[in-house]
């Protein structure tokens, strides 16, 4: 072996090592440092309090209240539209027919654009467009109602940003349900529908809560498509209509670490919020690996 | 049921008929040419060495080769004097006449008895009453209900290989067909297992016409009135079982019956 | 039984027609966001059709997003009144021209606006590039490390490592960086300015670093293991096997693994909303604020009055952020499938 290739394994035997250890300790040291910024300051009344003192004290109940409700609407828009297209890739799209590969291209498109353009989008066609429209229709006097940012088209646009990752984690569940099963369905007579109703679905629906689990984690942790379609930093009331605003706990972290006046009186409110966006996320996809691994093990034995 | 053409003097002669049947899965042919016509009331074995065909020609009976992409069907296949591949043919309910059973025992993650009353179920039947006899009739059919009358509760998937695939011939029957398709039932199964479900094909054979596809030409012989040769897609040979198996027609047949090829 | 025959036969039918139909629905979104993004940005080419902005600036309602409701101010250089300054000017289609999207001042709210987009450019790719030179070294060493040396179980933590730092929220990485990664680099090493174009590179890196570790470490995985098998029994130790066989082969998917990590970290806006400075300076100093498009539009969008030319430009810096990251996703897979059938094509 020349001299020049064993010099190179070594650096590389160093270097490969060092860089597992130094992401795996970029992880721990982050997770660790909103952990032990946020900790103390996460009580029961910070959940479930309002802010108070402009900001600079209390609870940040209306920024989860938001996010809920974000991921609500979310939900209830996104998810049905994701999981039947899975059903048609999955059930009906022939091999190379044209339209499958249509959305199998749009699929993968519309999971590489950035989340600021469907901010863009949610801007340009869900509050330009769809809403000024409505407010043309339905109030005739010229008052803005619905072309205006508020949750309803904040939480459109967010799933549409999600759409890719129910639509991808569906069709896995569906595609795993045995071959056999359909086919012994089709041989007593069901038709496809019935087949899939009965046999493909309930045999599936692990796996499409795998997918609505991911989408909803997505959801919560995104900001840039909420922050000019929706989102707001002081509201004096919780949103009770579509058309309201809405405060949520990303958009908090973000307006209160660069605008906030008193920083040293925030910070711990600052850690806090994050912990909390954290502990969410990590939850729910702590949940989504759990459910695939039982899938994966289920599907095995 | 009482339609004229269901009168046995009605009937036409042969329960099933092939007529110069074709099938292409893209450019490759699988069955070349097959007429061969199925008799009523009488189990039919088509063997051969693998790749023959006879599974194509089996699937073709229940129309169960149309879920395959890319595959071309000409010629003809009738049921009951009706070709099941005439345009506007209702596959539902063919598929509901020509029951299958497959290789590999498939009963849906169910309990037993909610794997039976699945064919009377998607067929719009909800009575209580009507789906207990139609479960208890199919499981005494398949010769299962004294082994779980007792737990008809239990998954369908903690069965023995061997009840499992009795239990997917109850299924099978609780749609009442009138033919019953085999595609190597017993392969799977043990000595035991397989003299049990033969036992039961001579018991069916007298309700319902039976095809039977199987690689262990013994159980053709023990079980089957007509047996028929499938070599490459094409059909060599087609007669009564004792006769192919003593006095084959054909070279190919004799060597495959003494074992000269696989 | 006919009847109910019937139904199921009807509701398959009709369950197929709106199935597909819905499934048609998401290449029709794909197609929408194409659409109204550069419709938001075309009027930025024709300034005769600033008109109707032109009735807004005179008299009537002025739809300020911010307005709506008491919204804390979102970027520290736009106050609400300042848009209309910026409007006037605007409108007279004075500064509407492509040319002075290539200008080097990205200055949009001052008396007379500058709308070059060249500062904006250079910020996403300075912050872009360095993010990809921290995080592409690491990954690809790791994911080398833990597909074909390390033992088994060395790969079941490293793989839900990195899974959980993909699913960092980017607000969350933005904050650790804007609190304590900017903190220590300026303990460490003194920057003159605390929030600049490389402590937000370091902190999209983070962000960066789980696509190009997935995607190495498929295409490693992907490698046949006959070559692997072949290398030993030639009597190669396990780490030429790695570095001189299997790496080699996989160069396709580990080029396609950084063309993404690119294309996500010029997408990015959050952390860079939050690490950067957010300063419009062209300037090739890596330790200077930077601005990218993406956090321009994040910043700026929110206070801007809706038809003026710099709503337009917003948009029109989206289209081409769009398009870009389109094209070099489109770019990796085309490319590195072909380059992947050269390689494994004829084999078997």
């Amino acid at each position: 072996m020349k001299t020049r290739d064993r010099l190179l394994i070594r650096v590389a035997a160093v270097a490969s090592i060092a860089s597992a250890f130094a992401i795996i300790g970029a992880v721990f040291i982050i997770m660790g440092d909103i952990v032990a910024g946020g900790a103390g300051y996460v009580t029961w009344e910070f959940l479930t309090g309002d802010p108070t003192d402009g900001m600079t004290a209390g609870g940040v109940f209306p920024a989860i209240f938001g996010t809920f409700m974000l991921v609500l609407i979310m939900s209830i828009g996104g998810i049905p539209i994701g999981t039947i297209t899975a059903i048609y890739l999955a059930e009906y799209a022939h091999q190379g027919s044209r339209l499958a590969r249509l959305i199998r291209f749009a699929v993968t498109s519309l999971a590489g654009v950035p989340a600021i353009v469907f901010g863009l989008f949610g801007l340009g066609f869900f509050v330009q467009f769809v809403g000024s429209g409505m407010d043309g229709i339905l109030s005739g006097d010229g008052k803005l109602v619905w072309g205006q940012p508020n949750i309803l088209w904040a939480s459109l646009t967010m799933a549409l940003l999600t759409l890719p990752v129910v639509i991808v984690s569906v069709e896995e569940a569906i595609k795993a349900v045995p071959r056999e099963l359909r086919e012994a369905s089709l041989a007593l007579g069901a038709t496809k529908w019935q087949t899939i109703r009965k046999v493909v679905l309930p045999n599936a629906v692990t796996g499409i809560m795998t997918g609505g689990i991911l989408a909803v984690s997505r959801g919560a942790g995104e900001v840039a498509p909420i922050l000019f379609t929706g989102a707001a930093y002081f509201l004096p009331k919780l949103p009770t209509s579509l058309s309201d605003q809405f405060m949520e706990l990303g958009y908090h972290v973000y307006i209160m670490s660069t605008q906030s006046p008193d920083v040293e009186a925030t910070m711990g409110i600052q850690y806090a919020t994050t912990l909390v966006l954290l502990m969410l996320t990590f939850g729910l996809n702590f949940s989504a690996i759990f459910l695939r691994y039982r899938i994966r093990r289920r599907t095995l034995s | 049921m009482n339609h004229p053409l269901n009168h046995p003097l009605n009937q036409p002669t042969y329960k099933i008929e092939a007529r110069d049947l074709n099938i292409f899965y893209g450019q490759k042919q699988a069955l070349n040419g097959i007429s061969m016509s199925i008799e009523r009331n009488r189990v039919t074995a088509l063997i051969g060495p693998s790749g023959c065909g006879k599974s194509t020609f089996l699937r073709a009976l229940n129309r169960m080769n149309d879920l395959i992409d890319g595959v071309r069907v000409e010629g003809a296949v009738t049921v009951d004097g009706r070709n099941i591949y005439a345009p506007g043919t209702d596959v539902v309910e063919l598929r509901k006449n020509v029951g299958m059973i497959f290789q590999k025992s498939n009963p849906f993650p169910k309990s037993i008895y909610e794997n039976v009353a699945y064919g009377p179920r998607i067929n719009g039947l909800r009575d209580a009453k009507t789906l207990d006899e139609i479960v208890e009739k199919s499981l005494r059919q398949a010769a299962l209900w004294e082994e779980v009358k007792n737990d008809l509760a239990k998954s369908g998937l903690s069965l023995s290989g061997g009840q499992q695939q009795r239990l997917c011939i109850a299924r099978a029957l609780a749609v009442s067909p009138e033919v019953l398709l085999m595609d190597e039932p017993a392969s799977a199964l043990d000595p035991l297992a397989t003299a049990k479900i033969e036992e039961l094909i001579h018991v069916l054979k007298q309700q319902y016409t039976i095809v039977i596809v199987t690689h262990n030409m013994q159980q053709a012989a023990r079980v089957s009135d007509k047996t028929a040769f499938f070599y490459i897609g094409e059909l060599i040979e087609f007669n009564d079982t004792h006769v192919l198996f003593t006095t084959p027609g054909k070279k190919q047949t004799e060597d495959y019956i003494t074992g000269r090829f696989g | 039984m006919t009847s109910s025959r019937k139904r199921a036969h009807i509701a398959d039918v009709i369950a197929r027609k709106v199935i597909t139909v819905v499934a048609a629905t998401s290449f029709a979104v794909i197609v929408l966001v194409f659409a109204f993004v550069f419709r938001e940005a075309v009027p930025f080419f024709f300034p005769a059709d600033s008109a109707p902005a032109a009735d807004l600036a005179a008299g009537g309602a002025q739809e300020s997003y911010g307005d709506v409701q008491e919204t804390y101010g979102s970027d520290p250089s736009s106050p609400p009144g300042s848009s209309a300054t910026g409007l006037e000017s605007g409108i007279a289609g004075e500064e509407a021209g492509v040319t002075d999207l290539m200008k080097t001042r990205w200055e949009p709210v001052s008396e007379v606006p500058k709308f070059g987009l060249l500062p904006l450019i250079i910020g996403s790719f300075k912050v872009s590039l360095i993010a990809v030179l921290l995080a592409a070294p690491l990954a690809i060493f790791a994911a080398l490390y833990t597909s074909t040396i390390a033992p088994r179980w060395a790969k079941e933590i490293m793989k839900p490592t990195i899974e959980i730092l993909a699913g960092f929220p980017s607000v969350v990485i933005g904050f650790f960086a804007l609190i304590t990664l900017a903190t220590f680099f300026q303990e460490t090493f003194g920057f003159e300015y605390r929030l600049n174009a490389f402590v937000g590179g370091a902190a999209l890196a983070l962000a960066v670093l789980p696509i190009i570790y997935t995607l190495t470490e498929d295409a490693l995985s992907t490698v046949p293991k006959s070559f692997t098998e072949a290398s030993l029994a030639l009597g190669a130790s396990r780490w030429q096997t790695a570095l001189f066989v299997v790496l080699p082969a996989a160069t396709p998917g580990v080029y396609a693994s950084v063309l993404l990590g690119i294309g996500r970290a010029f997408g990015e806006t959050m952390i860079v909303l939050m690490a950067t400075g957010n300063a419009a300076l062209l300037s090739p100093d890596l330790f200077v604020p930077v601005r990218t498009m993406s956090a321009t539009i994040g910043a700026e969008m929110a206070e801007v009055v809706f038809g003026d030319t710099h709503y337009n430009i917003l948009f029109l810096i989206g289209a081409l952020l769009f398009l870009f990251t389109f094209a070099l996703n489109a770019f990796a897979e085309f490319v590195v499938r072909k380059q992947l059938m050269k390689k494994f094509g004829g084999a078997g």
